[in-house]
């Protein structure tokens, strides 16, 4: 799925990265916990948090987060925007909880992610 | 919608509040920052988190939620089981990660019926 | 192949405690020269990681400190060294789920007890030590697989 199709089913805003809406994306991980997301996000995946500050910008930057999806409606600090557009990450925001964010993107497809790095180590 | 179905739907393990199963879910609340949930969450709602704190048993009470579903195979620590069983808060445990336990859970709401 | 002892990066960056608008820039830093040296993705998501929970740790918790890089043919090592209150009690901090962490760093998704955890689980080798009000000191290796070729 494009990240504009994301964009459609979520009825989201683009704050960052309107030029990267072919990006293609499989997996979501849902989370508020920063060391969550480290732990368990797969590199490639849609980020689905509550969270607005520059933070979860860099937490996407180390894993190669696809996105930020900012749910109900929030939207994110100057300084946060500043740093996605330096590290060109898109961010995302709509209008939906969290809930049915995950819900509405799990309805058309996409899938969860909880991969250990370990377990991506154990691979040929 | 009541808990036992979804307890069915998604294999969950219930670690408390076997015998309060017949609970209606009227809706769910994904997040794992209790001044967020305190905020925004709901009645009837279920509740699904990575927190394991014991805190989140006095939200769930506070809110009125119909149970807490901890993901990724969280276990719940030793004061949050005691405290659930307490204060009647049933507790579920989902081996899948909090993006699809909420996306079966939505599926389940919307489907069938809240 | 490059001898074994061939230092192919090496580098200290300075973290600043308390301020978290900053916190992570060194990460971020590290990765982008990781990038240039044309390690594996992976190797260099853990060491990213590694560093920037350290990095996290030394903003949220103490006063300033370094986190030192050194990338070998066959491993990178990250150091981070603080100086701050230091850590009473080691086991319990190891322990998943315990945090001292104020409600502001709680608030940006940090301080659930999970950060010396991560790093411990994404590092081949990892030590802490602590002095109680000097400060703390973690070492992290992470080992390459493949044989590379250097910068």
């Amino acid at each position: 799925m494009t990240l504009r199709e994301v964009k459609d089913i979520l009825d989201a805003e683009v704050l960052v990265g309107q030029e990267q809406m072919d990006k293609d994306v499989r997996t979501a991980f849902g989370a508020d916990l920063m060391s969550d997301v480290l732990a368990f996000a797969k590199a490639g995946s849609l980020l689905l948090t509550g969270l607005t500050n520059p933070q979860v910008v860099r937490t996407s930057d180390v894993l190669d987060i696809a996105a930020i999806i900012l749910v109900r409606g929030k939207k994110p600090s100057p300084e946060t925007l500043t740093l996605a557009e330096e590290l060109k990450i898109p961010i995302l925001t709509t209008k939906y909880i969290l809930f049915e964010t995950a819900g509405r993107l799990y309805q058309r497809g996409i899938v969860g992610c909880m991969e250990r790095v370990d377990e991506e180590r154990a691979r040929p | 919608m009541d808990l036992a179905t979804i307890v069915t739907a998604l294999d969950l393990k219930v670690c408390c509040g076997a015998d309060k199963l017949n609970r209606k879910v009227t809706g769910g609340f994904t997040g794992d920052l209790l001044s967020d949930v305190m905020a925004h969450s709901g009645e009837g709602d279920l509740w699904i988190t990575r927190q394991i704190h014991q805190n989140i048993i006095a939200v769930a009470s506070l809110k009125d939620h119909a149970g807490i579903v901890l993901v990724q195979g969280s276990e719940p620590a030793r004061d949050t089981l005691e405290k659930a069983v307490t204060e009647g808060i049933p507790i579920l445990v989902s081996d899948r990660p909090g993006f699809e336990t909420a996306g079966m859970i939505y599926d389940i709401l919307k489907v069938r019926g809240g | 192949m490059l001898a074994h002892e061939t230092t192919l990066y090496e580098n200290q960056f300075p973290v600043e405690g308390g301020n978290f608008d900053k916190a992570g820039q060194v990460s971020s830093q590290i990765k982008a020269i990781l990038k240039r040296m044309n390690l594996s993705n992976e190797i260099i998501r853990r060491v990213a990681l590694v560093s920037y929970e350290s990095e996290i740790n030394i903003v949220s918790y103490a006063r300033k400190g370094y986190i030192h890089i050194q990338v070998k043919p066959d491993y990178v090592l990250i150091e981070a060294i603080d100086e701050g209150d230091g850590i009473p009690d080691l086991e319990l901090a190891m322990q998943q789920g315990w945090s001292t962490a104020s409600q502001r760093i709680r608030e940006m998704g940090f301080g659930a007890g999970m950060g010396l955890c991560n790093i411990k689980n994404f590092s081949d080798f990892f030590r802490i030590s602590s002095d109680v009000g000097k400060g703390t000191q973690l070492k992290m290796v992470i080992k390459i697989d493949k044989v590379f070729d250097g910068i």
